[in-house]
């Protein structure tokens, strides 16, 4: 036993694929731990904020201390981020069409484009040719620009409580920076958040956890099924193993999914909760389980080391526990881990069919594919929402092969290279 | 004569037959059979003429489809889990592989412990124990403070059939059947299995039943030959009248086939 | 003097294991088969003769590696050809070899006349389907075997058709020296009897020259072989016809083996077997003096120190001890 526990651990597969699987699930353990918010608390205002760190612009304001730091390059990344190229172009174009002779006009020279932009520009004024939507934009363009090579700072004005009016109290300098640390609320939304707002890091944790634990029932189920009828099936035989292989076949030409699909689609959303969901796939898929366990038992119960057993006098249950399962223990561990990876792909399936779990409180990968699926994630470029989860799926799945595959090559030598 | 003293095992129509319908096989077909006490007997019959199916009826390992048979002049019962474990009491088995025979996840301490415990041993004071196996172990020549605490594949395939003897030793049952004990190992190995059962034997004077498909070694070391062939026994008397004065054409047959050394092996009877 | 069909010279040949250790399973073997005879090899298993008839052929591939010595075939020296060479020109052609449980391992997709054809094409890739099955045919009427085994598939025959057939499969380009390793140890005595027959008829006719046949089963090589080599720990303990191997063993270890014959012949009856107690050395080092002293009855202090070598008594006889052959003789004698 330690010896074969030893050997599964110098298969270098087996060891990639667990270390992904361990890794997966102490973040799931260990992420609650810092942030302490419900997976499913909206904070955000608004849908799909990209990735970021968020710092919170009443505190800048009003940081302890006021930094003054003269950068050779703010002003220019000042100017960048708020007139990118596009708009410099885009700006040329309406002067041209306006009537700006082409060659008076230098789009790098940002002083000179605005002081041709500020004299021409009508934001009302249509040019011809020019769609309703383009007019949109360049109106956007010019209320973006507005105050861009001001020196001024900014000034801070609250409302006197008294009298109603607004009083100067402060003004912040283009050299002013506050030390992010003293910033009192800082956030980072390494995945951003989704249609309702809801941090999708977060989520993903919550979600790879829930899933692995369907993952886990659906498996304990279908093996200790699959193993229980493949166990009756073989040891006994005869009629037992008649009626049982005849509902394992009928199983097998049932399309799984669509039984799946049908008993998941009877049970009532209230009821149908992560659990619900795992017990439901754990019952439509222990045929092959079975099956193969039947097979192998079958053979076992013939060997002569099963007679030996029974001429030394030790009953039925002892033969069981202790001639056939050590010998088919590697086979049902590996057909539990395959169990464990398809169970999570099953619920995912599902959940994209709008089958899965009902839930406020917990996510599971497949809802979140699902969310993702009907605010249209995908359409709208929000990559943030759907890719990170469909590559946990992938990852757990993989990791569990990965394993599947090494403890192959470890028990079935004809596999090894 | 062995057929003076008195009968151990006996059988009258014994029948086995497999599966149903068109798949209905007759592995075993109504034979009849009186083994005696202290006898050595072989059954010997190519593969597929059902001598093994017969070694595991007698040993109660499967059921029969018919007839009856007798242990010790009664009719054996062995219907309930507790009756078997008196019947294995008195019949044990050493199998044709060695490899497969044991379970590879016990220990050999285990396997000897299990003879000493079927045997009512089980409140034996550990060093009892230990003495017992010992004993045994030393009577196949093995050294049991090598091999406690090591699993039976880290033996060679002579070691565990031996280890196998040592089993019987420790059980001494009245009837041994060893299905074809000899056919997995070397035939040097062989000579001492041999030995080492016929020792066995002349020490605690049970029946042992041979079931072979090696004539050579059936006429050896058998008292009495049973020939079989599709189930049925075609043949059989004392080793001397069926080997050298066969009757029937099948043995008749069956003995040219083997290679001699001293006889002409006629190849033209193909 | 009849014409030597193979000619072995102080061939060896040892395994590399996973772990780089060098296993001389061959060692320092000597043999010379002439036209017409048949040439046995006896001993346990684990004492190289399996690889002996591997490396006979001269292919070697790994972890099987040639050391040094010489192989003739029929006046060729193949030894420092080219693999591809050997494969091409000698497998089959001028040496066949039958591997243990060779029927077991037939494709059972395949029909047989398919096994055939890959045998003709690996030598004549221009051969078309019907100059094949036209070759197949007329082999199979040499060989005595039916022709409508050639369109069935391996799970259709008996057991001792299918080693006919894949005997006849071996010997499909007519070589000049036939390997059996074990050809008839899986089948019941019958079915031997056909394969032995087969094989005899074939010797008989001239369709192969030379044969070297390998069974630890001393009975059926008696019958088989002109003469027995015995191997021990992978060099040769004797070397005898098969009338002296038997009846007159010189070597302590053969004496052992002949002594544990058991067959169905009348006198032959609960006669006590000797038995040789203990196992083969693991070749990985072998002991340092003569390989079979730690289970020899008659061992002296000088065997475990000193290397045997081979003594030649007369033409055909040699064995490996220390003794003298009357030495030998006496202590057997006392023995008994």
């Amino acid at each position: 036993m330690k010896h074969t526990i030893n050997q599964v651990f110098h298969s270098g597969k087996f060891v990639v694929g667990f270390t992904i699987l361990m890794t997966t699930l102490f973040v799931v353990f260990v992420y609650p731990l810092f942030i302490k918010e419900p997976p499913l608390q909206i904070i955000g205002q608004g849908t799909f904020f990209p990735p970021g760190l968020y710092v919170n612009t009443y505190d800048t304001i009003n940081a302890p201390t006021t930094y003054t730091l003269n950068l050779s390059d703010a002003e220019a990344r000042r100017i960048a981020s708020r007139l990118s190229q596009d708009d410099r172009v885009a700006m040329q174009e309406w002067l041209v069409a306006f009537g700006i002779p082409e060659d008076e006009i230098d789009i790098e020279n940002t002083e000179q484009l605005l002081t041709q932009w500020e004299a021409n520009y009508d934001p009302n004024l249509r040019l011809p040719g020019m769609t309703f939507a383009r007019q949109r934009y360049f109106q956007r363009v010019n209320a973006s620009i507005d105050g861009l090579l001001s020196t001024e700072g900014a000034i801070i004005a609250a409302r006197n409580a008294e009298t109603g009016e607004l009083e100067e109290t402060g003004v912040v300098k283009l050299t002013d920076f506050a030390n992010i640390n003293d910033v009192a609320n800082v956030r980072l939304l390494p995945l951003g958040t989704d249609n309702f707002g809801r941090d999708i890091s977060t989520q993903l944790v919550a979600a790879a956890g829930v899933s692995l634990l369907i993952g886990l029932v659906a498996g304990l189920i279908a093996t200790s099924i699959g193993l229980v009828l493949g166990l009756m099936a073989g040891y006994i035989g005869g009629i037992v193993d008649d009626s049982i292989m005849f509902v394992t076949n009928l199983f097998t030409v049932i399309p799984t999914f669509v039984l799946l699909i049908l008993i998941s689609f009877s049970i009532s959303q209230d009821q149908r909760g992560a659990i619900t969901i795992a017990i439901v796939i754990g019952f439509t898929s222990w045929v092959w389980t079975a099956r193969a366990v039947r097979s192998q038992v079958f053979s076992l119960r013939n060997r002569d080391h099963v007679n030996l057993s029974k001429l030394s006098g030790h009953p039925v249950p002892r033969i069981i526990f202790a001639d056939i399962l050590p010998y088919i223990a590697s086979y049902v561990v590996m057909a539990f881990i395959l169990q464990v990876s398809s169970a999570i792909l099953a619920e995912a399936s599902l959940s994209i069919l709008g089958l899965g779990p009902r839930t406020t409180e917990t996510p599971t990968l497949g809802l979140m594919m699902n969310w993702a699926m009907i605010y249209q994630a995908h359409i709208l470029g929000k990559w943030w929402a759907y890719m990170p989860v469909l590559l946990t799926i992938a990852l757990i799945t993989f990791s569990m092969n990965l394993m599947n595959t090494g403890l192959d090559q470890v028990f079935n030598p004809a596999l090894r290279d | 004569m062995a057929s003076k003293t008195n009968l151990c095992l006996s059988g009258t129509g014994v029948t086995k037959v497999f599966g149903f319908g068109r798949n209905r096989t007759l592995a075993v077909d109504h034979v009849d059979f009186a083994f005696h006490e202290g006898e050595i007997i072989s059954i010997v019959g190519e593969s597929g003429s059902g001598k093994t199916t017969l070694a595991k009826m007698l040993l109660g390992l499967i059921s029969t489809t018919e007839g009856e048979i007798f242990f010790q002049g009664q009719k054996r019962d062995i219907s309930s889990g507790k009756k078997k474990k008196e019947y294995w009491k008195n019949i044990q088995a050493i199998f044709q592989d060695p490899f497969s025979a044991y379970n590879t996840f016990h220990k050999i301490d285990a396997v000897l412990l299990d003879c000493i415990k079927l045997r009512g041993g089980d409140r034996l004071p550990k060093e009892e124990k230990v003495k017992l196996m010992t004993e045994a172990c030393s009577f196949v020549n093995l050294k049991f403070a090598e091999l406690t605490n090591k699993y039976p594949f880290e033996l060679s395939g002579g070691q565990m059939q031996r280890l196998m003897i040592a089993r019987i030793f420790l059980l001494k049952p009245k009837i041994l059947i060893a299905d074809e004990p000899t056919s997995m190992i070397d035939a040097c190995s062989r000579a001492t299995i041999l030995d080492y059962l016929m020792k066995l034997r002349d020490e605690t004077g049970m029946t042992l039943i041979f079931i072979t498909h090696d004539i050579g070694l059936a006429y050896y070391v058998s008292d009495t030959v049973y020939i079989m062939e599709h189930g049925k026994f075609v043949e059989s008397g004392t080793a001397d009248a069926v080997i050298l004065r066969p009757q029937e054409p099948y043995t008749r047959r069956l003995i040219s086939d083997v290679p001699k050394i001293y006889e002409e092996w006629d190849l033209s009877t193909v | 003097m009849a014409r030597v069909m193979l000619e072995v010279r102080d061939l060896t040949t040892k395994y590399i294991t996973r772990y780089k250790e060098d296993v001389y399973a061959v060692d320092h073997v000597s043999l010379r088969i002439e036209e017409g005879k048949t040439l046995g090899i006896a001993g346990e298993s684990g004492c190289g003769k399996s690889t002996l008839a591997l490396s006979l052929m001269g292919y070697y591939f790994p972890p099987l590696h040639y050391t040094s010595g010489e192989i003739i075939i029929d006046g060729q020296n193949i030894t420092g050809m080219k693999p591809d060479d050997v494969r091409k020109s000698i497998l089959g052609r001028e040496i066949a070899y039958i591997p243990q449980a060779a029927m077991n391992a037939l494709n059972p997709t395949r029909k047989i006349i398919d096994f055939i054809g890959d045998v003709v094409r690996a030598h004549e890739p221009g051969w078309n389907k019907q100059m094949v099955y036209d070759h197949a045919r007329s082999l199979f009427a040499t060989l005595g075997l039916p022709a409508e085994v050639l369109q069935k598939y391996p799970v259709e025959l008996s057991g001792g058709m299918k080693q006919r057939t894949v005997i006849a499969v071996a010997v499909t380009l007519s070589p000049k020296v036939l390997i059996a390793d074990e050809p008839s140890s899986a089948l019941d005595v019958t079915s031997q009897k056909m394969v032995i027959k087969m094989l005899r008829d074939m010797m008989n006719s001239g369709f192969i020259k030379a044969m070297i046949f390998i069974t630890h089963e001393l009975p059926l090589l008696y019958n088989v072989a002109d003469e027995i080599m015995v191997m021990y720990a992978g060099q040769i303990v004797e070397h005898a016809t098969a009338k002296q191997a038997v009846f007159d063993p010189l070597h302590p270890y053969s004496k052992g083996l002949m002594g544990s014959i058991i067959v169905p012949e009348s006198g032959l009856r609960n006669v006590k077997l000797t038995a040789i107690p203990g196992v083969p050395p693991n070749l990985k080092n072998p002991p340092a003096g003569c390989r079979f002293a730690e289970r020899c009855k008659y061992v002296k202090a000088e065997c475990k120190v000193t290397s045997v070598p081979l003594y030649e008594v007369g033409y055909d006889r040699a064995y490996r001890c220390v003794l003298t052959e009357t030495e030998l003789r006496r202590v057997y004698q006392d023995g008994e």
